[in-house]
């Protein structure tokens, strides 16, 4: 046991680095001078690659690694620790929250593409669905809020169910068709579809949790607090679970299922397990995610339009877990912040986002297949 | 119902099912020679038929007559996507054989999407439809209530006649049989002294070549054009070439017209649903999945289920 210890890596790389980047972001986040943005992105990207070049990575992943569930913690303080710091920034919380949304959709998506290799193109529909679902139900009942939420989630995965039969019965490429059509039908029904308000969407009053109005600024003290730190606190606990989730789901032997049925369906069903079944599962799942993160998003924007939910969003979502590494949930959050964040501060690029991230992916296809942060291998046990 | 407007219908579908067809034919030749799915194929005749306008652009300071200045941009659009496929060839899908067919799909994909966004962006204006010009004369024929439609025969005519080329092409050139053979057994082919990096590069681009005739056609026969065009081609046409079973040039062709007639029936049975075109098209795709994922003419050697 003594050895054990003692070849254990200590925590402190890993902290100081997570140190940094929270003060990274906060400058990032802060900044509001285009150059000084532009100059900050230019460091950070030449501080990792010169890490990478002098071997400094390694030693970091390994202190993560060692530690993981202090820096499962560390990593919510250091979230709470930006949200304090930009409380009165309507702009900056907002962006906090899509990011920790789409964080939460690209986890869905981990557990579809990254663990069970079900090929999912319509992220953004589903994404779509949990919106149109809280749109609707809070204006057309009186269901509580935190329930409409999860009755996206659940929608979402209901949706899925009915592309169930084409995806089992298909793979690969077919699959990947029949969600490709799916994520063009339902752009194309929303935007016909006169009950959903057509192309100008639908509008929605602000989230009410046990009487306590989200839309309201918060006064603490003698704080004032924007009202989007409600909906920060909401998205985070969802991230917090979601990604609770994916992790452990990761270790268990469902994971395990998943990783067999993904590598080989042929060898994987010779060892008995229901490679249909458990596709199901990881599609049902993974959508009912990606809902629950469209019903707060939904409630956030405060209205859902067809033009937010396209395929070429759902793009983007694959984008985040090819870029972050295929099946690795850090990767994948990583990833989703820099594809969130970098376009809202560098507004030059907004316009040409979609054209960057195709680029980006398509060299990083090209040259790093495995992603840029690459799944690590299974650990059986914890250290 | 009387025969007139019933004719109108059939000739809509044939014309719809030419284009289906005509990039169908090119998902199966890719298919064939080496077993991907190369999804910029919507992508391609989209920037074919933006060629083609560019060209028209460019030539309308001449006095060119109509049928000289289709030539000419028809030309431009399938040389240039000709060399383009063989590009998308050599520099994205050759370069990911060995990898998972999931990264070739995806790569295809991207590239669609950098196509499709480098028009938006950079064509002059590309972010809104733009006008074709009609080419073509524009006489036709009344026949009660269904008027056939010069230009809309002529196209017919021209898609039925690069087919027929296409197919003379394969089965009686040494080219051809090269294709073929690639599509047949690729270990046997190579052994046989074909090459074969330059077979691929060919077929990708008869197929890409192709794609900028049916983008053309589509520019004729709505007078308008936009850079999203391609996705909804693209996917109806790779369906089509699903059903007719991948692989196959005439189960292709079926496939684009059954989907044509499908898509027609239903704007006809359903007058009122119109808006629901595309709804129904791609529940329609979702639909045939279901039932029938080998496609309607089988593969020999079917992988998929």
């Amino acid at each position: 046991m003594a050895r054990e210890q003692g070849k254990r890596a200590s925590i402190l790389p890993g902290a100081a680095v997570l140190a940094v980047v929270t003060a990274y972001v906060i400058a990032i986040l802060g900044a509001d001078k285009q150059n000084t943005i532009l100059i900050l992105f230019g460091a950070g990207a030449a501080v990792v690659v010169l890490a990478g070049l002098f071997g400094l990575l390694k030693p970091i992943g390994r202190s993560f690694a060692a530690h993981e569930t202090a820096f499962n913690w560390l990593a919510i303080l250091a979230m709470l620790l930006i949200a304090g710091v930009f409380r009165e920034e309507h702009f900056v919380l907002l962006l906090l929250v899509t990011l920790m949304l789409y964080a939460v959709a690209a986890l869905g998506l981990t557990i579809q593409f990254g663990y069970a290799g079900v090929v999912n193109f319509a992220g953004a529909s589903f994404f779509g669905i949990g919106a149109y679902t809280s749109a609707v139900l809070t204006v057309h009942t009186a269901l509580p809020h935190l329930a409409i939420i999860f009755l996206g989630g659940v929608t979402a995965a209901l949706a899925g169910a009915i592309l169930l039969p084409p995806i089992l019965r298909t793979s690969g490429h077919y699959a990947a068709v029949v969600t490709i059509a799916f994520a063009l039908l339902f752009r194309s029904f929303i935007e016909v579809n006169d009950v959903l308000g057509g192309p100008q969407g639908l509008h929605l009053p602000g989230m009410q949790v046990f009487g306590w109005s989200f839309n309201d600024n918060i006064t603490v003290g003698r704080w004032d607090i924007s009202f989007y730190m409600s909906y920060f606190l909401l998205s985070l606990a969802l991230l917090i679970f979601a990604f609770g989730l994916v992790q452990r789901l990761e270790r268990s032997w469902i994971g395990l299922n998943f990783d067999a049925l993904r590598l080989d369906e042929t060898a994987a069903s010779c060892f008995g397990i229901g490679v249909a079944r458990w596709k199901a599962v990881a599609f049902l799942l993974g959508n009912m995610l990606i809902g629950f993160a469209g019903a707060v998003s939904g409630m956030v924007a405060g209205f859902v339009a067809p033009s937010n939910y396209t395929f070429a969003d759902s793009l983007i979502l694959v984008s985040i877990l090819l870029l972050g590494g295929i099946g690795n949930a850090w990767g994948a959050i990583v990833a989703t912040a820099f594809v969130v964040i970098v376009p809202e501060k560098l507004q030059t690029i907004q316009e040409y986002r979609f054209l960057l991230y195709a680029v980006m992916v398509i060299l990083v296809l090209l040259f790093q297949p495995e992603g840029l942060l690459p799944r690590p291998v299974r650990r059986y046990f914890q250290s | 119902m009387d025969a007139g407007l019933l004719a109108q219908h059939v000739m809509n579908g044939l014309m719809l099912g030419m284009m289906y067809s005509l990039v169908a034919v090119g998902f199966t030749l890719f298919f064939g020679v080496l077993d991907v799915i190369k999804f910029s194929h919507g992508d391609v005749l989209m920037v074919g038929a933006f060629a083609a306008l560019a060209a028209y652009t460019a030539l309308a300071g001449q006095a060119l007559s109509p049928w000289l200045m289709l030539l000419a941009i028809l030309a431009a659009a399938v040389v240039a996507m000709g060399l383009l496929g063989m590009a998308i060839a050599q520099a994205f899908v050759l370069p990911l054989r060995t990898a998972p067919a999931l990264n070739t799909l995806l790569i295809t994909l991207m590239l669609g999407t950098a196509l499709r966004e480098a028009v938006r962006l950079f064509y002059p204006q590309g972010a809104n439809p733009k006008p074709f010009p009609a080419l073509l004369p524009k006489a036709s024929i009344d026949m009660g209530q269904f008027n056939l439609r010069a230009d809309n025969a002529i196209m017919f005519a021209a898609g039925i006649l690069s087919i027929v080329a296409l197919q003379l092409f394969l089965k009686h050139t040494k080219l051809g049989l090269a294709i073929r053979a690639v599509a047949q057994d690729e270990e046997t082919a190579r052994t046989m002294g074909i090459n074969f990096t330059m077979v691929v590069l060919i077929t990708f681009g008869i197929g890409s070549a192709l794609a900028a005739f049916a983008g053309v056609m589509n520019g004729l026969y709505y007078n308008e054009i936009n850079f999203g065009m391609g996705l909804l081609l693209g996917v109806i046409g790779f369906s089509a070439a699903i059903v007719g079973g991948l692989g196959s040039i005439y189960g292709a062709i079926l496939g684009g017209f059954l989907f044509a007639a499908l898509q027609t029936i239903g704007a006809v049975a359903v007058p009122f649903a119109s808006a629901y075109k595309d709804v129904f098209a791609f529940g329609v795709v979702i639909l045939i999945m279901t039932i029938k994922p080998t496609g309607l003419i089988r593969e020999k050697i079917s992988e998929r289920v």
